[in-house]
């Protein structure tokens, strides 16, 4: 009953009360007069009989003002009060009572600001407690990032199903996609293990780890070796336990051995070359002796030919004995603890440490290509300091100039100075001393450093210049791989995510889960022309991966594809791609499959994706690829956002400006897919104020819009 | 009786030593260049010991020996292994696929006669 009609039905009640009160009132008095008495009182009255119904008919009049007064003092304050309150502990806490009504209602109208501003108070000091910890915690977050991206093994976690929840930039670099087998996906947030590394080695190493928990062993770590492709990877797994000591997840620390267990198994072969191989050639050796010894009394004829077996077989041993040795020469390398290091580092340390222990001053001059080496940085410069040290100290030089140069496949180190050059002789005796500082003859020397690295040191005098100088010959290395720092990414990227660690299945009903929750692969293409049916075909793919309502951007995919036919004016101008360029690129039988594989386990996001997927089903035929997963458009998302918006107010640009998403690098594929993400991850929450929460409901609404109807 | 001792090695460096040492022993000694002719050999007229060697070309050592093995009617037949395989799994195969003794080069040639002569003295 409305406000208004319960007023008038109390209204009615007291003025119909109120008749009934003073008739009864009335009637009582009558009752109780005699005869004279009543005739007296109506002749009193009588006249007046106007003024009586003039008074009855005011009553109502005068009781609702009464009560209008009354009602809202009290019942309507209290309502108001209500509908206020609501305000301050929903959507605005700062909200306070506004103070009318009855006394009494103002009392508590105080009361209840009173008691907001102690839980605003409240509210703030526990909202602050949990920023404060949300801050520590992704500051503790990025530590682990940060820490993770500078090691140089390789980490990737999972979580108890398998997911990565963390990798860093070598294990990307390492498990890096384009492995054509099976086995062969790219490193991912929220992507499967199972498809990075072999399942069944995963699943026996966590059986073994389970067992060793079991056990109550001290280190519940398992190790296995594992290929991909045609590497030979080392992985040590190492549980992550929950509160309850479950298996929450596992880390892995991959290792690629390729290398050494190739330098490993040459130096067995050599090993077994040795001792194997020397047998027989001994046997004969001995035997042929021992006969020649046993029987002194041998025809001579006999005798050399004993001899000549002899000979020949200590001959050949000699032989076999100088390749071996050589071959070992080379094995040896990998024994020693060398790394990779460019040449500039190597002599800046150098230049350091002769400025530091010797105080001289040491120039260099640098080499504009990068040189690399393979050294132990430390031994070396220790061992020319010492050197450095006995030629300052013989010739009284003050300064050196440090330089370096390629060679052939070496890389040439002169320090040269002003002043004569030492001895043969000298020098000698001092690559033989012992650089460590002490007068121990078993000391390291340089001359052993040398042999380890396979290198060469002489001394030489340029007799027009005047000027002398040591030269320190290194074998030159391949170059290191680098670590693609993605320093163009505005924010740190992220090679994280915590949160999968509590993420359940992916479970087979997709269609029922919540678009939040799931994960995506937004793809944009570039085509050689706008009809696909007409024989267009993609030149350009570019995608990026959506996990966790995050856009993944050091995850995307990117590749230029070469098309049978040449691209057309009018889209060139769009793209600004070229056939010449396109030359040279993979086609689509190879793109394709790769592209698939990334897309693996996610649902497809385009704009205007039935244009995108019109042309991925033409090629269908030729790469055998076919995309079964469901395809969101945000061409229609946004229509089902938007409602009212022209089409227009549909296209990619429009809605991006809308959303407040940057539209930088339209028209590549890469850009544009990237745009596409953001606007996506902006429209889920729209999305979810239609009504439209799952994946079931975001299709079936696609389905019923406008745009449905288009065919390509 | 002279008795007869088979050589089987490919490798005549060695096979002149043991010849010579042999036939200095008073031993008939008949040479094979590989295992199919070795078991030629034995075939047309068995002799009393083999001195095989294991990497015969065409047919093995083990062969040899497991051929020899097999026929009782070579029950006699002593083999003495030769071999450049120096590993404790190669020689207990070598015993296990009924070798009597099992040398490893390089040995000493006093060793072995003696090893031949105790095999063959017990005939």
């Amino acid at each position: 009953m409305s406000a208004r009609a319960r007023f008038a039905l109390w209204l009615a009640l007291l003025t119909l009360f109120v008749y009934a009160l003073f008739g009864l009132v009335v009637g009582v008095l009558w009752l109780d007069l005699d005869q004279p008495q009543r005739l007296q009182l109506r002749a009193l009255l009588g006249e007046r009989v106007a003024l009586f119904v003039m008074l009855a008919l005011l009553l109502p009049f005068a009781l609702g003002g009464l009560m209008r007064w009354w009602f809202n003092a009290y019942p309507a304050t209290a309502q108001r009060m209500a509908e206020e309150l609501a305000v301050v502990h929903t959507v605005n806490p700062e909200h306070r009572l506004t103070i009318v009504g009855g006394q009494e209602m103002r009392l508590l109208g105080d009361a209840i600001n009173v008691f907001a501003d102690a839980h605003r108070r409240l509210a703030g000091q526990v909202q602050l407690r949990v920023d404060e910890a949300n801050h520590r915690l992704v500051e503790e977050k990025n530590r682990l990032a940060a820490l993770m991206s500078e090691l140089a093994q390789s980490v990737l976690v999972c979580n108890a199903e398998g997911r990565v929840l963390l990798y860093n930039p070598r294990a990307a670099q390492l498990l890096a996609a384009d492995v054509p087998t099976a086995g062969g996906a790219p490193v991912g947030l929220g992507r499967s293990i199972f498809g990075i590394l072999e399942r069944s080695q995963i699943m026996h190493a966590l059986d073994r780890i389970t067992r060793r928990l079991e056990q109550q062993a001290d280190h519940p770590v398992a190790h296995f070796v594992t290929t991909r492709g045609d590497q030979l990877l080392r992985v040590q797994m190492a549980p992550v336990l929950d509160a309850q000591a479950e298996i929450s997840g596992f880390v892995l620390m991959l290792e690629d051995i390729t290398r050494s267990v190739a330098s490993d198994s040459r130096r067995e072969r050599l090993m077994h070359q040795l001792t194997e191989g020397s047998r027989a050639a001994l046997a004969n050796i001995r035997a042929a002796a021992e006969t020649v010894l046993q029987y002194p009394d041998m025809e001579a004829e006999q005798r050399r030919r004993f001899s000549v077996v002899i000979r020949d077989e200590a001959e050949a041993m000699s032989a076999r004995l100088d390749a071996a040795a050589t071959a070992e020469a080379a094995a040896l390398g990998g024994v020693w603890p060398l790394e990779d290091m460019l040449a500039a580092d190597l002599v800046f340390a150098l230049q350091r440490n002769l400025e530091r222990h010797l105080g001289l001053a040491a120039a260099c001059r640098d080499q504009a290509e990068p040189l690399w080496l393979s050294v132990d940085s430390h031994a070396l410069v220790q061992a020319l300091t010492y050197l450095m040290s006995r030629v300052a100290a013989t010739f009284g030089i003050r300064s050196v100039v440090i330089e370096t140069a390629a060679a052939g496949r070496f890389v040439r180190l002169t320090l040269s100075w002003n002043g004569p050059a030492p001895e043969a002789q000298a020098l000698r005796q001092w690559q033989a001393a012992s650089y460590a500082g002490n007068l121990d003859a078993g000391g390291p020397s340089l001359d052993t450093l040398l042999q380890r690295h396979g290198g060469e040191m002489w001394s030489q005098t340029d007799r027009v210049s005047g000027l002398s100088g040591l030269c320190l010959q290194l074998p030159s290395a391949s170059p290191a791989p680098l670590v693609h720092a993605p320093g163009t990414l505005a924010s740190r990227p992220v090679y994280y995510d915590f949160d999968l660690f509590s993420r359940t299945v992916q479970t087979p009903e997709l269609d029922d889960r919540s678009l939040a929750d799931l994960s995506y692969t937004v793809f944009d293409t570039e085509t050689t022309g706008l009809e696909p049916s007409d024989g267009d075909e993609i030149i350009s793919i570019g995608a990026v991966r959506i996990v966790n309502g995050r856009l993944l951007r050091q995850e995307c995919f990117d590749r230029l594809v070469k098309p049978l036919r040449s691209v057309k004016r009018e889209s060139q101008q769009i793209h600004g791609i070229t056939t010449q360029m396109l030359a040279g690129q993979p086609g689509i039988e190879q793109v394709l499959p790769l592209f698939a594989r990334f897309a693996e386990d996610t649902v497809l996001v385009a704009h205007n994706a039935a244009f995108d997927m019109r042309f991925l089903q033409l090629a269908e035929a030729r790469t055998g690829v076919a995309f079964t997963q469901p395809v969101l458009d945000t061409l229609m998302l946004s229509a089902l956002a938007h409602p009212g918006h022209p089409d227009a107010e549909h296209q990619l640009e429009r809605i991006a400006m809308r959303l407040g998403v940057a539209t930088i690098g339209r028209h590549t594929a890469l850009g544009d897919a990237m745009v596409t993400g953001e606007v996506f991850l902006k429209l889920v929450p729209l999305l979810a104020e239609r009504g439209i929460h799952t994946l079931k409901q975001a299709r079936e609404a696609s389905q019923k819009s406008q745009y449905a109807k288009l065919e390509y | 009786m002279t008795q007869t001792i088979l050589i089987a090695d490919d490798e005549p460096n060695i096979v002149i030593s043991l010849e010579y040492l042999l036939q200095r022993d008073g031993y008939r000694v008949v040479v094979a260049r590989d295992g199919q002719e070795a078991l030629d050999a034995i075939a047309a007229s068995p002799p009393d010991l083999v001195l095989l060697d294991v990497m015969l070309p065409r047919v093995s050592g083990y062969e040899v020996c497991q051929t020899i093995r097999e026929n009782p009617a070579l029950a006699g037949m002593r083999i003495v292994m030769l071999t450049a395989k120096g590993r404790d799994v190669e020689m207990s195969k070598g015993l296990a696929l009924g070798a009597n003794a099992y040398v490893t080069k390089p040995f000493s040639t006093q060793a072995l006669l003696a090893q031949v002569r105790a095999l063959l003295g017990g005939a």
